[in-house]
């Protein structure tokens, strides 16, 4: 794959991937760390005949975005945990309308205003179900500069096939750092771009919402003679209310089939140090800026003779649960470090049937350092 | 002969959820009537409602539809009509919808002045759900969430429209169908944000509780609450207290449409034209 250097801030990087991707609208409301994207996108999108719009509040913003989904155009917003809580329950429209959509969301210290400047990756569990009922929220977690990048652009090709919100997580840490990154040529993007579906029969012949039992919606362009509905309210074929028991069954069944079982096209994980791991050796479990530390203390831990490495998920959801099951069967010391509490680490009991993984966690809006580790990888063995 | 409403409605939807007797329809009639004066392509139209019983008139009419959360329409046409310009608009929106949950929306999307035609069917009443309080629900009527009277002062749609910016302004009821697809034309021809309060009956959930028992006795109050502009600006303060104008309130055709300005921040960012600056703007302060 041909690349490019790029020196800019993640959340620069986050702007300049969605436009490369070919992202066409922004909607947003400021918020701290985030608003550098709005910033950035707010020039390069008119400049690609694209439109940025800073609407009344986080509600708008996302409304807005999803309003240009809607019509057919590729759609993106961003902002922090208190813009994810207010932006939820649209979310939740454009799960159960499958409207195809990237949301960055740069974490910071949290619940309510929290620790507005400061870093934190509070917003993981919100992540997984930002609105109520059933659904499977794609979730990935960008963990360098690069990846403020390259996770953006597979997030508007994920959204385009799964038709449903894909949400990117990245926190002030990385949305603030400056510094090079090596990411895919403009054309090496543009290569990759998959479309979503499009139905090309005649008008009365398409059924919008009629499609295999864990396949998305096809859902065509506005104004080019396919006239449907999209609603938020359980809906038939062609996407009109309905109450019908069968209808209403399949719909909400077909919403978690549809991610559920096509994992194999989300999973994506780093393993950094992993391959001579043997059963009383340390696996450390990291995401986001967090496992740039990790991956520090896992080479000091090296030199100093103590056998570690990195499991890092980059889709966050749906967690890669084989996997992790498979380096938790096999070695008996697990550390999860998060910027939160356990947030993710009950996703890891879970998936492990394990209650004995150990944590370190941080919530004062600060970094864990990569000693911080190193230090509590010696207390456990 | 009749007109013939068919190519417009979504006749496998019919009858509609609507009570018997509910003015909803004839405000739906009434839009299909002023669409196709204006010589709309259907396939050029998306129609855009929120929740509530208008929340359901975006699944009856046959045009690119789509049916939002609670008060967020607007904000949802927004990115619409801001992804495609040259489409035509609309919203259709309760008066909870638009003056309550989603009244920060209307409010900035009157300031911004895009062409969106923005409906508010006024019924005075959360009908859908049982008659709780509307923001327009008169003072002293019984509502269900306020069985003692409702203490709250009621909210003018048109002059919050009139206030944040909105370049067509106008008021009618479902009373005079003739009179209503004539505002409806106007503004949808205007370029610009184009307010309506529809004022409609809720018999079944306003009327039953405030002495107006049938469909009948609920629109003769609003014909009684109702004058147009040229009769009411001669009424006594004192009548028009509880009056509301109807006809068309405000209508400013200088003022500059935000898809278009928007046009302009393109230009500038694709070199085409100098940097926005103060001096291009009449109102500088």
């Amino acid at each position: 794959m041909e690349t490019r250097e790029i020196i800019s801030t993640g959340n620069d990087l986050a702007a300049i991937a969605a436009v490369d991707a070919g992202c066409k609208f922004f909607g947003g409301y400021p918020i701290t760390p985030s608003s550098e994207v709005m910033h950035t996108i707010s020039d390069l999108l008119p400049a690609a005949d694209g439109v940025c719009i800073q609407m009344e509040d986080e509600i708008a913003g996302v409304a807005s975005a999803i309003g240009a989904a809607m019509s057919g155009v590729r759609s993106m917003t961003a902002t922090s945990g208190p813009g994810m809580s207010l932006k939820a329950e649209n979310l939740g429209l454009a799960q159960m309308a499958e409207v195809p959509l990237v949301v960055v969301d740069v974490m910071r210290g949290g619940p309510s205003t929290g620790l507005p400047t400061r870093v934190s990756q509070g917003d993981v569990r919100q992540a997984r179900n930002p609105s109520h009922g059933d659904y499977r929220s794609i979730t990935l977690c960008a963990g360098s500069l690069a990846e403020c990048y390259t996770e953006v652009v597979r997030a508007f090709n994920l959204a385009d096939r799964f038709m449903q919100p894909v949400i990117v997580l990245t926190d002030e840490t990385i949305g603030h750092m400056h510094g090079k990154a090596i990411v895919p040529t403009v054309e090496e993007v543009k290569k990759g771009i998959v479309p979503r579906k499009r139905f090309d029969g005649k008008p009365e012949d398409y059924f919008p919402y009629e499609c295999g039992g864990d396949e998305p919606a096809v859902l065509n362009p506005m104004f080019q003679g396919y006239r449907y509905h999209f609603t938020g309210l359980h809906h038939d074929r062609r996407g009109f209310p309905t109450e019908e028991i069968e209808t209403c069954r399949k719909l909400i069944q077909r919403l978690e089939d549809k991610v559920m079982n096509h994992t194999d096209e989300l999973e994506l994980n780093e393993e950094f140090m992993v391959d001579d791991l043997e059963e009383n050796d340390v696996l450390v479990i990291a995401y986001g800026s967090v496992s740039l530390a990790a991956k520090e203390a896992i080479r000091h831990l090296r030199e100093d003779g103590i056998k570690a490495g990195l499991f890092r998920p980059i889709t966050l959801w749906p967690s890669p649960a084989k996997r992790i099951k498979h380096f938790t069967d096999k070695i008996k010391n697990v550390l999860c470090v998060e910027l939160n509490i356990r947030q993710y680490t009950e996703e890891v009991e879970r998936v492990s049937s394990r209650l004995d993984i150990e944590g370190l966690y941080k919530v004062n809006g600060r970094a864990i350092s990569p000693f911080e580790i190193v230090n509590k990888v010696k207390e456990m063995i | 002969m009749a007109y013939n409403y068919d190519k417009f409605l979504r006749l496998e939807k019919m009858p509609t959820l609507w009570c018997w007797g509910c003015g909803d329809g004839v405000i739906l009639k009434a839009v299909i009537r002023a669409i196709e004066k204006c010589g709309w392509k259907q396939d050029d139209v998306v129609v855009v409602s929120g929740i509530g019983c208008s929340g359901r008139f975006s699944s009856y009419v046959d045009f690119n539809t789509v049916h939002t959360t609670h008060g967020r329409t607007v904000a949802f046409a927004t990115g619409i009509k801001m992804a495609n310009p040259d489409k035509h608009v609309i919203c259709v929106a309760g008066d909870g919808d638009a003056l309550a949950i989603g009244g920060n929306h209307t409010i900035h999307a009157c300031r911004r002045n895009i062409d969106i035609n923005f409906i508010m069917i006024n019924n005075f009443i959360y009908g859908l759900t049982n008659s709780q309080t509307s923001p327009t629900t008169p003072q002293g009527m019984w509502t269900v969430s306020q069985k003692a009277g409702n203490i709250d002062p009621t909210f003018d749609g048109c002059n919050l429209a009139i206030a944040s910016g909105a370049s067509f302004v106008g008021r009618e009821t479902m009373l005079d169908p003739r009179k209503l697809e004539k505002l409806l034309v106007k503004g949808f021809q205007h370029r610009g944000f184009s307010f309506f309060d529809i004022m409609s009956n809720c018999h079944v959930n306003l009327g039953r509780k405030n002495k107006m028992l049938s469909a009948m006795e609920n629109l003769d109050w609003i014909d009684k609450i109702t004058a147009p502009i040229n009769r009411y600006e001669k009424l006594s303060d004192e009548e028009k207290l509880n009056t509301f104008p109807t006809g068309v309130l405000k209508h400013d055709e200088k003022a500059r449409e935000y898809c278009d300005m928007y046009e302009d921040i393109k230009a500038v960012h694709q070199k085409k034209r100098k940097v926005i600056s103060q001096d291009d703007f009449e109102k500088k302060i």
